[in-house]
């Protein structure tokens, strides 16, 4: 559903809602998926954002994201010089990521102490986004809600648990998507909420003994 | 929110209220969020708005290729023209002033897109400043801005790289239109007229921007689309009425922008980026922008 504020909005530093806001929300995005401002990054630059990336400053937005700035925060102009001050050593190239990839899309390769994450992320036009990759599992995340992603194995109940847990602390489930690679792997499980999540359910479903990684996404739009 | 212009003006007029109080309503409704709540975030994006400006009038802003800036201040400053002295020169100064933030990386707000963002601010502001006209009723029009966008996500589209410029600036042109003839004290039905006559001027504009940056034409484009949103404010007014019924117009618009060729859909590979002065200005900045 279209809202007024979509339209007269969103606040943010020019000159491309698509090449500049929304690839800052995908570094954001990225950011919370390693936990914090990562020590090293790849930007993989496909299509548009390879060809007008420069000009759009894309390169600076995707690294804003990276170090915490939000679409609308001026430091996204100097970016790149506060990534050197701050540790965050990133490398941008260009690359053709799939010939029906969506024009404008990102591919990150993330690492923050012995965190790496790989994502893939799209920019769809006034400043809306989604990851269609994380670390090689398809996934559906737009950052309008808050999103846990975590990687379980795959085993009866799992999902009844996780759900349980998030039920007791009153936090409505407004989508969930689970993915493996194959039967008694590894599933991955993105589930978009419409509150956020509190530290004592994150908590329990990290300390679950089959559950491997679990990461809070902030929302990021909207 | 209403996916039909003629529904919103038909429901503002059996409730004998505006189309920024239907608007809100609705937002409240679909939100879940209380009016105050709604007119507060309204209240911020105008704040920005008269912040991108005011920091453009300045005329030192350039932007990353050096193609832009100092052009709003031109029109401020510079010798007179016909306009000279008039709203409608402010207005047009206004457009570019914001554009001009925008293609040099400040902060703007996307109303309905970054291309099209100078349109509303320009033309809101700039007959709020002439008219002595408050900040409430400002925020109603960005609401009546808001709904005129919405139905236009919906039935056409937002964005240059669908509908070609008409879905970005066309669009702005519309909405500030709309929103302006109600904020000027026209009925839900003469906005609805004013949106039809601001779209149908801009029906079939493509998205050419040199080298794909949102500059040349993007800025201009911006002035212009301000200008043919005042000329739809002021027929709209003066009780002119636009035959075709305002979401067959929008309609019309997205019909257009779905058979538009790819090369004038943002793509830089027509229309005034296809030039030879076009190609030759995007060869020659971009070279210059990998060396700084």
């Amino acid at each position: 559903m279209v809202s007024l504020l979509d339209i007269i909005g969103p606040v943010m530093v020019g000159p491309s809602s698509s090449h500049t806001a929304g690839a800052c929300r995908i570094g954001l995005l990225g950011r919370s998926l390693v936990g914090g401002t990562p020590q090293r990054a790849r930007l993989e630059l496909h299509g548009s954002f390879a060809r007008t990336g420069e000009g759009h400053g894309t390169d600076k937005a995707l690294v804003g994201g990276l170090l915490g700035f939000k679409p609308d925060d001026e430091r996204i102009r100097d970016a790149l010089d506060i990534a050197d001050r701050e540790g965050l050593a990133y490398r941008v190239e260009k690359t053709t990521i799939d010939e029906d990839a969506h024009p404008n899309t990102v591919r990150l390769t993330l690492e923050r102490d012995d965190t790496t994450v790989e994502l893939v992320g799209e920019s769809l036009g006034a400043g809306r986004v989604r990851l269609t990759r994380i670390d090689g599992f398809p996934v559906e995340v737009s950052g309008a809600l808050w999103t846990i992603v975590l990687v379980a194995r795959d085993q009866p109940g799992s999902i009844a648990r996780i759900c349980g847990i998030l039920a007791d602390e009153g936090v409505n489930l407004a989508t969930m998507r689970v993915s493996r690679k194959e039967r008694g792997g590894d599933a991955f499980m993105v589930l978009e909420l419409d509150d956020p999540p509190g530290d004592q359910a994150l908590t329990q479903i990290r300390t679950l003994e089959w559950v491997r990684m679990t990461r809070a996404l902030e929302k990021v739009a909207g | 929110m209403f996916s039909s212009l003629q529904a919103a003006i038909a429901a503002a007029e059996t409730q004998g209220s505006s189309l920024a109080r239907v608007a809100l309503d609705a937002e409240a409704r679909d939100q879940g969020r209380s009016v105050a709540d709604i007119r507060s975030a309204l209240r911020r994006a105008l704040d920005i708005m008269r912040g991108a400006v005011e920091r453009g009038m300045r005329g030192d802003l350039r932007s990353a290729s050096g193609l832009v800036g100092g052009d709003a201040a031109k029109l401020r400053d510079g010798p007179p023209g016909p306009l000279a002295g008039t709203l409608f020169r402010d207005v047009l100064a206004r457009a570019l002033a914001v554009q001009e933030v925008n293609a040099a990386m400040g902060v703007i707000v996307a109303a309905p897109t970054a291309g099209g963002a100078g349109v509303l601010p320009a033309v809101l502001t700039g007959l709020a400043a002439s008219r002595a006209i408050d900040d409430d009723r400002l925020v109603d029009a960005l609401a009546t801005a808001g709904l005129i966008g919405a139905v236009i996500a919906e039935r056409a589209s937002l964005s240059g790289a669908e509908g070609g410029c008409q879905a970005e600036t066309g669009a702005a042109a519309a909405m500030a239109a709309g929103a302006a003839t109600e904020m000027c004290g026209g009925t839900p039905a003469q906005a609805g007229h004013a949106t039809a006559l601001a779209m149908q001027g801009t029906l079939g504009l493509i998205c050419d921007p040199l080298g794909g940056l949102v500059e040349i034409p993007c800025v201009f484009r911006n002035a212009t689309g301000a200008a043919i949103a005042m000329a739809a404010i002021e027929m709209a007014l003066a009780g002119i009425e636009f035959r075709i019924p305002v979401d067959e117009v929008i309609d019309t618009m997205g019909e257009i922008g779905r058979s538009m060729d790819v090369r004038y859909r943002e793509t830089a590979g027509g229309g005034l980026a296809a030039t030879p002065t076009g190609r030759r200005l995007t060869r020659e900045r971009l070279v210059q922008l990998k060396k700084t």
